[in-house]
């Protein structure tokens, strides 16, 4: 799998004071990132100003007087805390199939050596690449002949199973990691492989669980189309859907309550992210696991 | 114990996959056979047509059209926008100052974080008719087009950058941490200039990282809906309708199951060649 580390070690310095032409390239260098920079957050200003004005329209403008109205407008139960209710058990659920999966499926592929180990590993590495905007209307149709559409816990197991290969990449590399020598005791004491793992393997690798159930619940947290195809009744549909009915169904569009929604439905994953990197750039790299 | 009971947890795993993921694909080809829909009785039993729908496929005007905007898509947003720019910011960064370096390279990673949904949200209030981009242009005076309507494949490529650049940008770092700097001094000494070192130094080095990138955010692009979706909706008349947003209006807004998992289908295929090219690439490392 692809190493891509959210955190980057301290480069070498060269030893001794800069010379004029590397002063020179870093001023530079600093002043076309800052440029770079810029643009990136610019796109994001109208989400934070349009939440703080009440009548926020497209325009990037300081509010006139800043008011948390939006916020006040959005935070009901109907609106906010349903939906973001909804995202949170489809996003855990998913996490959660996700992890035992996952863990189940790693043990045997870190820990015996098996002419089907390679083959299993590319597979589901291949079924990673396949585009899920492409399955979804096959999945629809799949959904309506079974007639799981709108169910919750059936739309969980989907989600699962489109992050599972990603999940069990991970897992694997994590659980590489921790010496089979270990377990050797155990066995030779009669421990069956399910209760070593359960007692030896899973206690050492908690940082690794807990990475890999942030990055799954971050993926289906912010998982718009999945949901949108599959669950129809609004009383179901988590915030990345029902943000959508901001946005014009009803005529005119609310700016201002649509970005201080935004911004309260985003913040969970920020957070999440954060503890993600932090606890990426201590102990491991996170092999294989960022993905767009 | 039988190799069998060794590789019985894998079981779960297995399941799920074959039903929520293979089951799927399969069911996909399957369908593009027939007349399904979305209500009216060809819901209820759908009937045979064989390659009817592909045939419609390759006489639909529509098709080339959005065959061809895919792929203005994803040449132009991930293998040229994405790609490049994460390059060149990685490459500044081992430059520039490093609070410099964390504050930026923070502002393009949130851009990647938000929630896809919020993100196409920003895009969409960014490029419409008056939003922050033309407030700016106007602002210095080169007019105010309206970018969703007249430019609208502009908007989504440079919208996707911005979202997707910071993937990009983590690969590259790490991979530029990789190269021991022991021989780009060592080139510096032999009097190689900067564009000298990285075209026949650094690039080389890190062409493995550079293959898996391509790889990976062509295949990520291939799938973008959301943004497009929220942004132009496939429109103004079909101008910046992908294959995902084919596929979608297809089944969903015309209710045409079986012709819309034709379309499906074809951008399945599309990712199966570049899925079966990326697990090569990666048994193989040394391309």
């Amino acid at each position: 799998m692809t190493t891509a580390r959210t955190s980057v070690p301290a480069r070498r310095q060269p030893v001794g004071p800069p010379s004029r032409a590397q002063q020179r390239a870093r001023t530079f260098a600093d002043l076309a990132l800052v440029l770079i920079g810029a643009c990136f957050l610019l796109p994001l200003l109208w989400l934070v100003l349009a939440s703080l004005d009440a009548r926020a329209g497209h325009q990037t403008a300081l509010p006139r007087e800043v008011s948390l109205d939006n916020f006040a407008a959005v935070m009901t139960p109907g609106l906010l805390f349903r939906p973001l209710w909804n995202s949170m058990v489809l996003s855990a659920g998913t996490a959660a199939v996700n992890l035992v999966a996952a863990v189940l499926a790693a043990y045997p592929l870190s820990r015996y050596q098996s002419r089907f180990n390679r083959p299993f590993l590319y597979t589901i590495l291949f079924a990673t690449c396949l585009p899920i905007t492409a399955i979804m209307v096959p999945v629809y149709g799949m959904f309506v002949q079974l007639e799981l559409l709108d169910s919750v816990p059936a739309t969980i197991l989907f989600m699962a199973t489109t992050t599972l290969p990603m999940a069990i990449w991970m897992m694997k590399n994590f659980m590489d990691a921790v010496p089979v020598s270990l377990e050797e005791a155990a066995w030779v004491d009669g421990a069956s492989a399910m209760s070593a793992l359960r007692t030896i393997v899973l206690p050492l690798m908690r940082q690794g669980l807990g990475v890999v159930f942030i990055f799954v619940f971050i993926q289906a947290w912010g998982n718009f189309f999945v949901p949108f195809v599959l669950l129809l009744s609004e009383a179901r549909q988590p915030a990345a859907v029902s943000i959508f009915s901001f946005f014009g169904q009803h005529g005119a569009v609310a700016y201002g309550q649509l970005a201080a929604f935004s911004i309260l439905y985003s913040v969970p994953v920020l957070a999440l992210y954060v503890i993600l990197a932090k606890g990426a750039s201590g102990s491991f790299a996170l092999s294989g696991a960022v993905k767009g | 114990m039988r190799p069998w009971v060794r590789l019985l947890p894998v079981a779960p795993a297995v399941v799920l996959l074959l039903v929520f993921l293979a089951g799927p694909v399969l069911w996909a080809f399957q369908a593009s056979l027939t007349n399904a829909s979305l209500t009216g009785r060809n819901a209820r039993s759908p009937v045979w047509v064989g390659l009817e729908n592909y045939g419609r496929l390759l006489s639909d005007p529509v098709l080339p059209l959005s065959l061809a905007l895919t792929v203005l898509f994803v040449g132009g947003s991930a293998v040229l926008g994405q790609n490049l720019l994460g390059l060149a910011i990685a490459l500044l960064m081992t430059r520039a100052r490093r609070s410099v370096s964390a504050a930026v390279g923070t502002a393009v990673v949130a851009a990647w974080v938000l929630p896809e949904i919020v993100a196409a949200f920003a895009a969409y209030a960014y490029f419409s008719r008056d939003g922050t981009l033309n407030q700016l242009l106007g602002g210095i005076g080169l007019g105010r087009p309206d970018w969703l309507y007249s430019f609208p494949m502009v908007a989504i490529m440079l919208a996707n950058v911005w979202r997707g650049t910071a993937f990009s940008m983590l690969v590259y770092r790490a991979a530029l941490n990789d190269v021991p700097s022991e021989v780009t001094e060592a080139a510096v000494m032999d009097g190689a200039g900067g564009w000298q070192r990285l075209a026949f130094i650094t690039l080389p080095m890190i062409r493995g990282s550079i293959a898996t990138n391509l790889m990976l955010i062509t295949l990520q692009t291939l799938a973008v809906f959301t943004l497009i979706w929220v942004m132009t909706a496939g429109g103004p008349s079909n101008a910046s309708t992908t294959l995902p947003v084919l596929a979608y209006q297809e089944a969903f807004k015309f209710g045409d199951i079986g012709y819309g998992t034709a379309v499906a289908s074809v951008l399945i295929l599309i990712g199966v060649v570049f899925g079966a090219a990326y697990v090569r690439l990666l048994r193989d490392p040394r391309p």
